[in-house]
């Protein structure tokens, strides 16, 4: 399968890395010049610079025969124009995209831009779903040490004995993908510092669940 | 008629303040305050200050009752999202949108969108000019 990510942020990159190790061919579109340089010493020529929704950068980067397109730039407009386009210009069957503001999902359901992957709304489900199987076997989620123990998430996700707060781990093979803090969910970004208390999402490649636990409850 | 304009650079305040002129009522959004300065102090319309992709904000302009949508921010896929929502949620009959980049601005325009492509006009003309003047060298040589 041929992919085509247009946007090599944490997300895109991530998805990059998964789908190579799982035997696809990738290419990630980069627009901002040093996140590119960043990349393409990591991915080399799978790594393409330009501005993911110029039709021309698309073309190069082989979007006519790629099998899925995958838009996850932080733009929420981008993201929309770029599914768009993929679908509409090249024929791409298959479009993700990610939207970055949860008020835009209108936006992208309105213009037939489908399916979508919301941080925001997925860490509310599992909120919402606390405590119910569907839970079960889904994103790690951990909590963040307490001081006098931990809250047991429940439902049979792995709660993690606590992490000591600070920066959410950077372990190989694991993404931190938002953080709950008294009851508002926040995508997890560079700057994000854990604080006891904290739950947070993490998507951990298969293996990684122990390393990742540890981690978490480094005292 | 009603228009609601996005984008109070060179080209939305201008387009504003000459339909205004013209008599119609004009309400202009753009994210930046000081952009109201372009309209002038006498401009008649609404001013609204905010992102033109939130709802509440196109709401907030009229764009419910509005005849005509003019996109004209300095973003093109900013542009392209919100006149296809003029058009496909609020049903505005006349949508005009600013492209810059000449292949998004016929791709789109092929999806049934009026487009208006200050670059594809910029090469048009020089390259007319240019031919114009290729085709009189020509003659004066023959």
């Amino acid at each position: 399968m041929y992919a085509v990510i247009v946007g090599g942020g944490k997300v895109g990159a991530n998805l990059g890395r998964a789908l190579l190790r799982m035997g696809h061919e990738v290419s990630i579109v980069e627009a901002r010049p040093q996140r590119y340089a960043t990349l393409e010493s990591e991915f080399e020529h799978m790594a393409r610079h330009g501005d993911g929704t110029e039709i021309f950068v698309l073309d190069a980067a082989g979007m006519a025969r790629a099998d899925v397109c995958i838009a996850v730039t932080g733009d929420d407009e981008d993201n929309i124009i770029i599914g768009q386009v993929a679908r509409d210009h090249f024929g791409v069957e298959n479009v993700v995209a990610r939207v970055n503001d949860p008020r835009n999902q209108q936006h992208f359901d309105l213009l037939g831009v489908a399916p979508t992957v919301c941080a925001t709304e997925s860490i509310l489900s599992l909120i919402e779903h606390e405590g119910a199987p569907a839970l079960a076997g889904a994103p790690v989620l951990a909590e963040a040490r307490e001081p006098g123990g931990h809250r047991d998430p429940g439902g049979g996700g792995q709660p993690g004995r606590g992490h000591p707060g600070g920066r959410p781990p950077d372990a190989p093979g694991t993404l931190v993908i938002s953080v709950l803090r008294n009851r508002v969910g926040r995508v997890a970004a560079p700057d994000t510092v854990l604080g006891a208390g904290d739950q947070v999402v993490v998507i951990a490649e298969p293996g990684q669940d122990s390393a990742l636990m540890e981690l978490f409850a480094s005292e | 008629m009603f228009v609601v304009v996005v984008g109070c650079g060179r080209v939305g305040a201008r387009v504003a303040r000459d339909l205004a002129e013209d008599g119609h009522d004009v309400n202009v959004i753009d994210q930046n305050a000081e952009a109201l300065q372009r309209l002038g102090s006498d401009f008649p319309g609404e001013f609204v200050q905010g992102v033109a992709l939130e709802t509440t904000v196109l709401e907030a302009a009229g764009i419910k009752r509005a005849d005509a949508f003019v996109a004209a921010t300095n973003g093109d896929n900013t542009n392209l999202v919100i006149a296809q929502l003029a058009r496909d949620r609020y049903l505005v009959d006349c949508v005009i949108v600013r492209v810059l980049d000449p292949a998004r601005a016929k791709f789109y325009e092929e999806k049934g969108l009026v487009t208006v492509c200050p670059t594809r006009s910029a090469i048009d003309r020089m390259s007319q000019a240019l031919r114009a003047f290729a085709t009189g060298d020509e003659e004066q040589a023959a």
